[in-house]
C-alpha cells in the first residue's frame, strides 16, 4: 500500500434538480475504515449525497471518487457499495438466504462459497439459522439486521446507511446502534451514515458532517462539533445550546460581554475583540451550574419550569430581558421549584463565542 | 349473523335483506343454470319443458365441424391476445409508473380511454380505417382488434400493482450488483406476477367472449364462438346452442377460476414450510 487513498472523496459536488440546488459545493474526504455521519434536518441534502455515492442520484458538478476511482459515470450496479435503507427493502418474495446471497450471486461467487459467506454474515448479525424465513416473518429489528448482512456480505468498499434506525422503536434503536457500530468495527468497513438524530450521530461516529440547506456547517469529531460548534446552526441543532446575545464591553485578559438580558459575563475569547462588537455567547445546558453550586459567571434569575429526571434536573430559568436559559444540572440537595429566585453560573472557558454572522470566533 | 337479542324490527330487516339477496342471486344465475340444464334436455326444442336426460347435443356439437372450427379460432385468438396484451400491459405500466416524462398523465389517460368507447363504435372505427387504407380484413386484424379491446383493462390491473411495488426494492437490487434488466426480471416481475396472471386471464376472457366487435372485424368465412352462436340462432334456438353455451361458460368461468387457484396454491406453497417460531 502506498499513501492511503481516502475510501470516498467528494470534490466540489453540486446536485441540482432543475432550478432547485439540493447540494452546493460539497467536499469531503473519508478515511478508510472510519464511520462518518451526515447529520442535519430533513431536506438538508444529506440523503441526496448518500444516494449520489450509490449512483441513485446524478451529480451536476464535481467528482466522486471511491478508492481513488472516479465513479461519476459508473452505473450503480458496478460501484460495489453496500446500501441499507430506512425501510429495510428486503425482497419480500425471497427467503433470508436468497436476500443475503443476492449480491454474491451477481459477483459470480461459487455456490458453496455463497452458502459459507451467507452463514457467516447471519452469524455476525446474530440471526443464524434464519436462512429459510421470509422477511414478513421477521420483526423490524431482525429485518434491518438481515438488510445489514445483505449489504456487507460481499465486502463492499463502502457501506451506506440511510437512516437505518428511524423505522425502529426506541428500544430496538438503541440496541441496533450498538450492533451496527460493533459490526462496522469488526469488519473494518468504511461506513457513511445518514441521520437527523443528533444522539445517534454523537454516539456512533468517528466524524460528523453537520449539514444545513445543502451545505456543510461543520466537519469534526463528535466532541468537536458538540463542544466547539462552528456556527449558530450547529450549536442549536446539536443539543439545544443557550444562545445569549450581547456586546463586548471590555477586552483584556478576559472579555466582558454585556448581555442583552441585562447582566454582564466574563468569557474567554481566542482572540481580542474590539469593544462594541456584537457577539453571541453559546453555553451548553450541562455547563450551567445552578443554586449554591453556581460558579464562575453568576447570573440571577427565576425558575420558570423544572423537569426532574432523577439524577439531574432540567431548569428553565428566566434571566431577565425576555431571555431564559436551560440548565441541566446534577441534583445536590434540594430541587429548585418554579418561581424560586436562583443563581446560574458558568466558567469563562465553558462557552463558545459566535460573531455577528453566526460563525465561531477563533 | 347473530344478534344478541334481536327485536322484532331487526328480525324483519334481516328477513327482508335475505329475501332481496336471494332474488338478486336467482336473477343472476337463473339464465346460466337454465342453459346448463337445457343442454342435457332430450327434447328437440331448445326450451322447457324437459323431456329426459341426454348427451346427444354434446355429441352433435362434437360432430359439427363449423362449431369446432369456431372454437379453435376463438381459443387461438384469445391465447394470442392474452400473451401479447399482458406483455404490453407490463411494459406500459412499468414505463408509466417508474419514469417521469412530459405528457405522462395524458398518455396514462389515453391508454385507458378505449375501454370507455362503446365496442360497436370501436368495431366500426377500425373497419372504416382499414377500408380507408384499402386493406383486407384478415385474422391479424381480428387479433389486433381484440388486443385493442383488452389492453386498457390489463394496463389498469398491472399499473395498480406496479404502484404498490416500492422503487426501493429495485434500488436495492441495483446496489447489490444486478443490472437494470436483472433487477426487473428478479425483483419487479415476480412481485408483479399476480397482476400478470389476472391480466392475462381477463384478456383471454375479453377476447373469447367478444361478439359485437368481432362481427365487424372477422375475415369472410371465419367464425369465432360468439359469432357462430349468433349465426346458429338466426336459424333456430336449437338445444345444440345450449350445449355450446355450457361449454363457453365452462371455458370463460373455468379458466380464471383455475388460474386463481393455481396462484393461491403457489403463494401458499411458499408459506408452508415456515417454522412456527415466534418473531421477536
Amino acid at each position: 500500500m502506498g499513501a492511503a487513498k481516502p475510501a470516498v472523496e467528494f470534490r466540489d459536488i453540486d446536485i441540482a434538480y432543475g432550478k432547485f440546488v439540493a447540494v452546493r459545493d460539497f467536499s469531503l474526504s473519508i478515511r478508510k475504515g472510519s464511520f462518518v455521519t451526515l447529520l442535519g434536518p430533513s431536506g438538508c441534502g444529506k440523503t441526496t449525497i448518500l444516494r449520489s455515492i450509490a449512483g441513485l442520484v446524478d451529480i451536476s458538478g464535481g467528482q466522486i471518487m471511491i478508492d481513488g476511482r472516479r465513479v461519476d459515470d459508473v452505473p450503480i450496479y458496478r460501484r460495489n457499495i453496500g446500501l441499507v435503507f430506512q425501510s429495510y427493502a428486503l425482497f419480500p418474495h425471497k427467503t433470508v438466504f436468497d436476500n443475503v446471497a443476492f449480491g454474491l450471486k451477481y459477483r459470480n461467487v461459487p455456490k458453496p462459497e455463497i452458502a459459507r459467506k451467507v452463514g457467516q454474515a447471519l452469524d455476525m448479525v446474530r440471526l443464524p439459522g434464519s436462512e429459510k424465513k421470509l422477511p414478513s416473518q421477521l420483526s423490524g429489528g431482525q429485518q434491518q439486521r438481515i438488510a445489514l448482512a445483505r449489504a456487507i456480505v460481499f465486502e463492499p468498499q463502502v457501506l451506506l446507511l440511510d437512516e437505518p434506525l428511524s423505522a425502529l422503536d426506541a428500544n430496538m434503536r438503541e440496541e441496533m446502534r450498538v450492533e451496527i457500530k460493533k459490526i462496522q468495527k469488526a469488519t473494518g468497513i468504511t461506513a457513511i451514515f445518514v441521520t437527523h438524530d443528533q444522539e445517534e450521530a454523537l454516539s456512533m461516529s468517528d466524524r460528523i458532517v453537520v449539514m444545513n440547506a445543502g451545505s456543510v456547517e461543520q466537519i469534526g469529531t463528535p466532541e468537536e462539533v458538540y463542544e466547539r460548534p462552528a456556527t449558530a446552526f450547529v450549536a442549536d441543532f446539536l443539543g439545544k445550546a443557550n444562545m445569549l446575545a450581547g456586546t463586548v464591553s471590555r477586552s483584556d485578559s478576559t472579555t466582558a460581554v454585556a448581555l442583552a438580558a441585562g447582566q454582564t459575563v466574563d468569557v474567554m475569547s481566542p482572540r481580542p475583540l474590539a469593544p462594541g462588537s456584537k457577539v453571541t455567547v453559546v453555553v451548553r445546558p450541562q455547563k450551567l451550574s445552578v443554586g449554591a453550586a453556581a460558579s464562575g459567571n453568576r447570573l440571577s434569575g427565576r425558575v420558570v419550569s423544572t423537569s426532574y429526571l432523577g439524577g439531574s434536573a432540567i431548569y428553565e430559568i428566566d434571566i431577565g430581558g425576555k431571555t431564559s436559559v436551560r440548565a441541566n444540572a446534577p441534583i445536590n440537595g434540594r430541587v429548585a421549584r418554579e418561581g424560586e429566585a436562583i443563581e446560574v453560573g458558568f466558567d469563562p472557558g465553558g462557552c463558545v463565542l459566535l460573531d455577528e454572522s453566526g460563525q465561531r470566533i477563533s | 349473523m347473530k344478534v344478541g337479542r334481536p327485536n322484532k324490527e331487526g328480525r324483519w330487516a334481516w328477513r327482508l335483506t335475505g329475501f332481496v339477496t336471494l332474488c338478486v342471486y336467482i336473477f343472476m344465475f337463473a339464465p346460466i343454470v337454465a342453459t346448463v340444464i337445457l343442454s342435457f334436455n332430450a327434447s328437440m326444442f331448445g326450451g322447457f319443458p324437459m323431456t329426459g336426460f341426454s348427451l346427444q347435443w354434446y355429441g352433435k356439437l362434437m360432430a359439427n365441424e363449423a362449431v369446432l372450427a369456431a372454437f379453435r379460432t376463438s381459443l387461438w385468438i384469445a391465447l394470442v391476445t392474452a400473451v401479447v396484451t399482458t406483455a404490453i400491459g407490463v411494459v406500459t405500466s412499468f414505463a408509466l409508473v417508474r419514469f417521469e416524462f412530459p405528457g405522462k398523465q395524458t398518455l396514462s389517460t389515453l391508454v385507458i380511454l378505449p375501454a370507455l368507447v362503446p365496442e360497436t363504435i370501436l368495431g366500426v372505427g377500425l373497419l372504416v380505417l382499414i377500408k380507408a387504407v384499402d386493406q383486407p380484413r384478415t385474422m391479424l386484424l381480428l387479433v389486433l382488434g381484440h388486443i385493442l379491446l383488452a389492453v386498457p383493462y390489463v394496463v389498469l390491473i398491472t399499473q395498480a400493482r406496479m404502484v404498490g411495488i416500492r422503487r426501493v426494492y429495485e434500488e436495492a437490487a441495483l446496489s447489490l450488483g444486478a443490472s437494470r434488466f436483472s433487477s426487473f426480471r428478479e425483483i419487479t416481475l415476480p412481485l408483479l406476477i399476480p397482476a400478470v396472471v389476472a391480466g392475462a386471464l381477463l384478456a383471454f376472457t375479453i377476447s373469447f367472449d367478444n361478439t359485437s366487435a368481432s362481427l365487424f372485424w372477422r375475415p369472410a368465412g371465419v367464425e369465432t364462438m360468439p359469432t357462430q352462436i349468433l349465426s346458429m340462432l338466426k336459424i333456430s334456438i336449437s338445444p345444440e346452442i345450449n350445449a355450446l353455451g355450457t361449454v363457453m361458460i365452462l371455458v370463460t368461468v373455468g379458466i380464471p377460476l383455475i388460474g386463481g387457484l393455481i396462484l393461491q396454491s403457489l403463494t401458499r406453497l411458499k408459506r408452508r414450510d415456515e417454522p412456527k417460531e415466534e418473531a421477536r
